[in-house]
């Protein structure tokens, strides 16, 4: 028995679609005006979050146990098919909702500052607005056609915002090719939208996640043909291996942008997929062996990518990646709420880290535009203008302390040491992994584990430590802390970053007892887990190489210190920073700084050969056969008529002897 | 009336005079081919109306006399035509100085 009622679950989509509503028009008709989208553009985001927040406590106070659905009206009915717009509120979606209204809260203010100086102002509130809205759309609805369209237009708006500053060429095609990136993943969510309906004759969860394990067969090729082609959306979606090329680009956009929607909130959604359709894959042992082996692979591997890049937001974009195939790893071994705590806590630290590196590339892009002197970062180098380049920051400590003690409380969170948030939720993703998954996904879990440590602390090394390089080793005036708009929610996101992990203990640890998170989920993945205890999963509590939960989490954490404080030593020396600033010739530096030449292998493999088919559509298909045959059949109308013309003497005498033929001819016939 | 028997039934002297009639038409459309005077086509359009007319009367012989009322509609329309046609051409002749039908081409493309 429910006795909770949702208040007012629709006001929070519409809060924030009014936002972009209001801003869009501002876009038009009061374009100079920035305080209104100050105003309206973080306010409803707000508002939002505060009755998001009231519902979780009504729902948590009243002990709610099951997902309460609201129907707003039928969208779809065609024979069979019933589409309707509900929401669905339960443990799992309210959480998001709480991860998304509140981080996003904090980026709208963030952003107030960032983009105090830009034209677009109104438009790219206008963006953000609509984005969460679709974002929440994606979260709340009840149905897969419903979360459908919060996917798509969360797509949508991560398009127009990686574009934002569409003058630019780059950054347009950035855009466009997320957008195309993932619609290859998205043909995949749509046919497994196809066989569920064929399957079960709705598109509901509900009814869905309650007839799956009486009608699918365990382990059958229907089950794992749905769960591995809703997996491929997430590929997409979520930047895993092979799709995931599209979000290191997509950091072309704003960085607020990048911290809302390529990091916390839009590149979760395929792990909330998979924890939404969590008995689906409990169903099918291949599909989840597969969800975590992508998710281990990927996170290895893009850690091994981020080692070796310079531009700041390309660490960080390729640390999300490595970040989701955690998610993954979670979600794959059937560890649902570890992987929902990673995707919350991955939310707060990234999120800071993206909005403390926005604070410096603003601070550096504001002391160049303002500083005394006129030389932008050392001269003569590829680098040079750029300041999202660490090469142009390094010793921003002095300059900009508050972002530096929030960074590195981020740093410490993502490389997961005690007792920051990342060390609970990372640990409990790598102990999953070994004891419920396989123990080559623990080893390479684990070591990306490390893998994070270094690249992180690398950045935090090069960007904030050192000596200062943003006037080409001059002596950095006009560099100077972030206004307040940007650093408070910075301090909040650090605060976050530092108990966020709380909520959720191992009981094995010798810490206090605390599953607020565990318990609040657990009715959510109960179905899931039954799943799997009733095909014989069973889990004995040692890791692959043995020991207990408590003791691998003491040695990754000492194995993520001693990471973090190598690498501080190792870049503290002046010798070796340089040889680190040095650009990459070849050999494994020069192979990780090109990114595994991956995008160049999808440029040979794949662009290349559409290309070529293209052409020949191009030049013999549509030049060669459709435009002569069009062309062909306007020239034989030419001729044909200049024919007739010539019958047109304008002689009477020529048309009177036709005529009397023609008569004669008839009257020949008729008799 | 007798339909079946053709030319037979006129007799020999509605047979010359349905021929007659032929050879007049025939002339009379040789001659709007042939001539380019306006005046002469123009007669010989009469040339062909009063074949018409003469076939008319000849056939009326043996099938009633329908085709003399036919021949007095086809009088009134000829006199009306010869009006309005004599006048065009008077009025052509005003404008060109000519009557010659081949110099007037402008029906063509």
């Amino acid at each position: 028995m429910n006795l909770y009622e949702p208040v007012f679950p629709s006001l929070i989509l519409a809060l924030p679609l009014v936002g972009a509503v209001v801003n869009g028009m501002g876009a038009f008709l009061w374009k100079d005006n920035k305080i209104i989208p100050s105003v309206v553009g973080p306010g409803v985001l707000v508002a939002a979050f505060a009755l998001t927040a009231l519902n979780t406590v009504l729902f948590w106070r009243m002990g709610a146990h099951d997902p309460s659905v609201t129907g707003l009206w039928t969208w779809i009915e065609s024979g069979d098919l019933r589409v309707a717009i509900d929401l669905q509120l339960d443990q799992l979606s309210l959480l998001m909702c709480m991860v998304i209204t509140g981080v996003g809260s904090l980026i709208h203010v963030y952003s107030v500052g960032y983009m105090k100086s830009d034209p677009g102002f109104s438009r790219y509130f206008a963006y953000l607005n609509l984005f969460v809205f679709f974002m929440l759309i994606l979260v709340l609805g009840a149905s897969f056609p419903v979360m459908f369209v919060g996917w798509e237009g969360v797509g949508l708006c991560s398009y127009l915002l990686i574009g934002f500053w569409y003058e630019n060429r780059e950054y347009a095609s950035a855009g466009k090719k997320a957008f195309i990136v993932n619609r290859i993943g998205d043909a995949g969510f749509l046919v497994a939208m196809f066989l569920l309906f064929g399957a079960f004759g709705t598109l509901d969860f509900i009814p869905i996640m309650e007839a799956a394990p009486g009608s699918l067969a365990y382990g059958g090729l229907l089950v794992t043909g749905i769960t591995l082609l809703l997996f491929a959306g997430c590929t997409g979606k979520s930047a895993q291996i092979p799709l995931f090329t599209w979000l290191p680009d997509a950091m072309a956009g704003p960085t607020p942008v990048s911290a809302l929607i390529h990091a916390a909130t839009m590149v979760t959604a395929g792990v909330y997929l998979v924890a939404r359709s969590s008995v689906l894959f409990a169903l099918s042992p291949v599909a989840q062996t597969t969800v975590a082996v992508v998710g281990a692979a990927t996170a290895l591997f893009a850690g091994t990518i981020a080692i070796k890049q310079y531009d700041i937001k390309k660490i960080l974009a390729y640390s999300t990646i490595s970040q989701l195939g955690y998610m993954f790893v979670a979600v794959g071994v059937g560890a649902f709420t570890a992987g929902v705590f990673h995707l919350m806590t991955h939310a707060f630290f990234k999120a800071l880290l993206f909005l403390g590196a926005g604070a410096v590339i603003h601070g550096v892009a504001h002391a160049w535009n303002h500083g005394d002197e006129g030389n932008q970062g050392a001269a003569d180098t590829p680098w040079a203008g750029d300041p999202n380049d660490v090469r142009n920051h390094g010793g921003l400590r002095k300059f900009m302390p508050l972002t530096w003690v929030f960074m590195w409380v981020a740093t410490l969170a993502i490389a997961g040491v005690f007792p920051f948030a990342g060390f609970f939720s990372k640990d409990e993703i790598v102990w999953y992994a070994g004891v419920m998954g396989n123990p080559a996904v623990w080893a390479v879990s684990l070591s990306a584990a490390i893998l994070t440590a270094v690249y992180m602390t690398r950045m935090m090394m090069l960007c904030f430590h050192g000596n200062n390089r943003t006037f080409g080793g001059g002596s950095g005036g006009g560099l100077h802390e972030a206004p307040p708009v940007m650093w408070v929610p910075l301090a909040v996101l650090a605060v976050l970053s530092l108990v966020g992990g709380w909520v959720n203990i191992p009981s094995s640890l010798p810490l206090p007892d605390i599953h607020i998170l565990g318990d609040w989920l657990h009715p959510v993945f109960a179905q899931a887990e039954a799943v799997a205890e009733a095909h014989g999963a069973h889990h004995e509590y040692v890791s692959p190489v043995g020991g207990g939960e408590a003791l691998w989490a003491g040695i990754s954490t000492l194995l993520a210190i001693a990471a973090v404080i190598a690498g501080f030593l190792w870049l503290r020396g002046s010798r070796s920073r340089a040889a680190e600033l040095a650009q990459p010739a070849g050999g494994v530096s020069g192979f990780l700084h090109g990114k595994w030449y991956i995008d160049e292998l999808y440029d040979r493999v794949v662009v290349g050969p559409l290309q070529a088919i293209w052409r020949v559509c191009w030049t013999i298909v549509d030049d060669g056969i459709i435009d002569r045959a069009v062309n062909g059949a306007g020239q034989a109308v030419r001729v044909l008529g200049w024919v007739g013309g010539q019958l047109q003497t304008g002689r009477v005498t020529a048309y009177l002897l036709v005529f009397m033929l023609g008569a004669a001819l008839v009257l020949g016939i008729l008799t | 009336m007798n339909e079946a028997g053709g030319l037979a039934a006129l007799g020999l002297h509605g047979q010359i005079a349905v021929f007659t009639s032929a050879v007049l038409f025939v002339i009379g459309a040789i001659g709007v081919l042939m001539r380019r005077n306006v005046i002469m086509v123009f007669m010989c359009i009469e040339l062909m109306l009063t074949a018409g007319n003469v076939a008319l009367v000849a056939f009326s012989r043996a099938h009633g006399i329908e085709g003399h009322i036919m021949v007095f509609f086809v009088m009134a329309v000829a006199a009306a035509e010869a009006a309005v046609g004599l006048a065009i051409i008077v009025a052509i002749f005003r404008h060109y100085g000519v009557v010659d039908l081949d110099r007037f081409r402008l029906l063509r493309w």
